[in-house]
């Protein structure tokens, strides 16, 4: 089957376990009607009616919390949370609870969770509803960050969350969903009917290249695709890697990358500092340092809150212009 | 109407004289509607230029639109009894509480269209809109208004001043636990803090029915003690005389109150909302109670105004919209340096 962007791989995975599992149940706000807004959830409702999709109340920290109750005696919970940005809401019973009941218990309660929630600015919602913060659950132990970029991905990754007994945090970017009300940047492509699962801890080379590594996740992945084209153009041979997850990391793809090109340019659409693109710098240096021709370079949000006018939006957020830039600035370097 | 029956004129001129409102206050409450409804419809209309199909990106106004479309009575009833030295937290769905406030026309929509000269300097959009001014603030994100309004009547009880600070929410919101822990809060410290709760039935697509183990928030401002009231939300005059004893109370040391203001949004939840879990019945049923026709029916017959001066103060209200159009559109956008700009004091 044909499907354009991620939401509906998304919501095709998780239909397709929830027939497979009535231990699943989908929990959080506008999940029936609107599918959780940025369609994750949608077509679910009508399949599956109210006693498995259920609209909360706004109360994150609440359904959060009772995630973590259902999971402790059985189900396994699909929480949405509506955009990333409300995670203050709700984080409490999240990182202190769902990530380290099955450590702090001694192994006695696995926490088979399922969180969908919505990443990313570039459409002018401001600096409350335009974050991306996944690095934030992925430097908390006991989370495993998944952020698919393509339909073929996104109904893999979630199918394999959905049969992980851990606290499992998908991050759907917002401009890859496809959905019409928003500037789409992701593809359509061909998915498997049947059910499928895509391992976690195994990036993605997206573009074979020789003389740059561009390491990016959701729409920074799409956006460097271009800027390679571009470079292409020029007799500049990029390579692009899709990390697909955060946690686990996989290391060796990029480490080989890495060792290939000897110059890294990390893109992330997330805050800069103590975040994704210092981490993964890190674990190059550190075992591919002699390889390296240049210093690794970086991109990122630059440590301001995401602004509302376009021009501040768009002076913040890496664009294919940016990335291009930057790939060229390194490779003169 | 909606809660309470409509009262005969002679009966409404009784409640009104009580009041303590004077005919010019109806006319000022009225024009101050008219004003809020036009700004709206007209943020509405450019919102959805350059927008077809429909696309949050694109168009002059960029991002998600909250209107509050048939709301205004309960900001106008409400906080035509505040000083500008009072503190207003709005929500998302500001637009009706800024004005009613006080802040500038012109500053308010040139921060909604992103323009250098507005509210934050186009840093912050519709969502996120502050004066300090006009002490008014607001978030996007909900539940967050009621105890950031209570800190702020802690700092007025604690300087000695008789300012009251206002919390507005939506009936979702009130489902947040911040709305029980404030009311705890505020109600064990008497402190000066004046919920108001905007029961509009829905929550995003999210009818309240499904969502709520009583029928009314005010229920649940009575368990901690608070004095709490139902309201016509549809009924400026109704709004005023319950908060105004609501805002002595506060001013005299004597705590908090909560108020539930029944009323309705005749527009999407946001723009470009398909509205598929309410009926277009239900939203004609509540057209019929529309606050500004309603007040302006009034006025007629109380022999406060005849047409003619309702319609000039129309016209006026319509000048002073479409002069802060204008100056939105033909405001400069932020130059880029400017966002790396102001993240500390
Ligand atoms: C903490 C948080 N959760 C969820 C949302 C998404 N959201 C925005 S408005 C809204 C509904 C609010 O309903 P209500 O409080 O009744 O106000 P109304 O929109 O009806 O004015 C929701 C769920 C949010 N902004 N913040
Ligand atoms: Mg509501």
């Amino acid at each position: 089957m044909k499907i354009r962007g991620i939401a509906q791989a998304i919501s095709e995975g998780i239909r397709q376990e929830m027939e497979r599992n009535d231990k699943i149940v989908v929990l959080g706000e506008d999940v029936t009607y609107w599918g959780a807004v940025f369609g994750f959830t949608m077509g679910l409702f009508d399949k599956f009616g109210r006693k498995r999709i259920i609209d909360t109340p706004i109360t994150e920290q609440t359904f959060m919390g009772m995630g973590v109750g259902a999971a402790s005696v059985g189900l396994h919970p699909v929480i949405s949370l509506m955009f990333v940005d409300f995670l203050g809401a709700g984080f409490d019973q999240m990182f202190n609870h769902m990530a380290k009941n099955y450590y702090m218990s001694g192994g006695q309660f696995p926490m088979p969770i399922t969180v969908i929630t919505a990443i990313g600015g570039g459409y002018g919602d401001s600096s409350q509803h335009s974050q991306v913060l996944y690095s934030i659950f992925a430097h908390l132990p006991g989370f495993k960050v998944v952020v698919p970029s393509t339909p073929y991905d996104a109904k893999g990754l979630t199918i394999k969350a959905l049969r992980d007994q851990n606290p499992v945090i998908i991050f759907g970017h917002k401009l890859l969903t496809g959905l019409p009300f928003l500037p789409f940047e992701g593809i359509e492509e061909e998915v498997p009917d049947e059910p499928y699962e895509i391992d976690f801890g195994k990036a993605i080379v997206r573009k074979e290249g020789s003389d740059i590594t561009i390491i990016g996740t959701a729409l920074m992945v799409h956006r460097s695709l271009k800027a390679a084209e571009m470079l292409e153009k020029e007799g500049i041979s990029a390579e692009v890697i899709d990390l697909r997850t955060l946690v686990p990391l996989d290391e060796e793809t990029i480490i080989k990358s890495a060792k290939k090109t000897g110059k890294v340019l990390i893109v992330d659409e997330d805050y800069m500092s103590y975040g994704m693109t210092g981490e993964i710098a890190f674990r190059i240096q550190s075992k591919a340092l002699r390889e390296l021709k240049v210093p690794i370079s970086r991109l990122a949000v630059p440590d301001v809150p995401i602004p509302f006018s376009e021009p501040l939006e768009n002076a913040v957020i890496p664009s294919v212009k940016s990335i291009y830039d930057e790939a060229k600035k390194l490779l003169m370097h | 109407m909606i809660i309470k029956p409509e009262p005969t004129i002679k009966d409404l001129s009784f409640i009104i004289d009580n009041s303590g409102l004077k005919p010019n206050d109806l006319l000022n409450m009225y024009k101050r509607m008219v004003t809020i409804r036009y700004f709206e419809e007209e943020i509405r209309k450019v919102y959805h230029e350059g927008k077809n199909p429909f696309n949050m990106a694109s168009g002059i106004i960029r991002g998600e639109m909250h209107l509050a479309i048939g709301q205004e009575a309960v900001a106008v009833g409400s906080l035509y009894n505040v000083r500008v030295d009072d503190v207003v937290i709005s929500t998302h769905r500001p637009h009706h509480h800024a004005i009613a406030k006080g802040v500038d026309l012109k500053k308010l929509a040139a921060e909604i269209f992103g323009k250098a000269t507005g509210l934050c300097r186009g840093k912050g959009g519709h969502m996120h809109l502050f004066d300090k001014e006009k002490n008014f603030a607001c978030s996007g994100i909900v539940g967050a208004s009621f105890p950031q309004a209570a800190g702020a009547a802690f700092a007025f009880k604690y300087l000695n001043k008789d300012n009251v600070a206002f919390a507005f929410a939506g009936e979702g919101a009130a489902n947040h636990g911040t709305f029980s822990e404030t009311l705890n809060i505020a109600s064990a410290w008497e402190l000066p803090l004046i919920i108001v709760i905007e029961d509009n039935k829905y929550a995003d697509s999210t009818p309240k029915s499904l969502v709520m183990s009583t029928t009314f928030h005010y229920q649940r401002g009575l368990a901690y003690n608070v004095p709490s009231y139902l309201v016509d939300g549809m009924d400026v005059i109704d709004v005023y005389i319950t908060t105004k004893k609501a805002v002595e109370r506060g001013r005299r040391g004597f705590g908090p109150t909560l108020i539930e203001a029944i009323t309705y949004r005749y527009v999407g939840h946001f723009e470009g909302d398909g509205e598929e879990y309410r009926t277009k019945d239900e939203v004609e049923f509540w057209s019929q109670v529309d606050p500004i026709r309603r007040l302006e029916n009034r006025l007629l017959k109380l022999n406060f105004a005849d047409s003619e001066m309702l319609a000039k103060l129309r016209e006026e209200a319509r000048r002073e919209v479409q002069e802060a159009i204008d100056f939105a559109i033909k405001s400069p956008y932020p130059s880029p340096e400017e966002a790396l700009r102001g993240v500390f004091a």
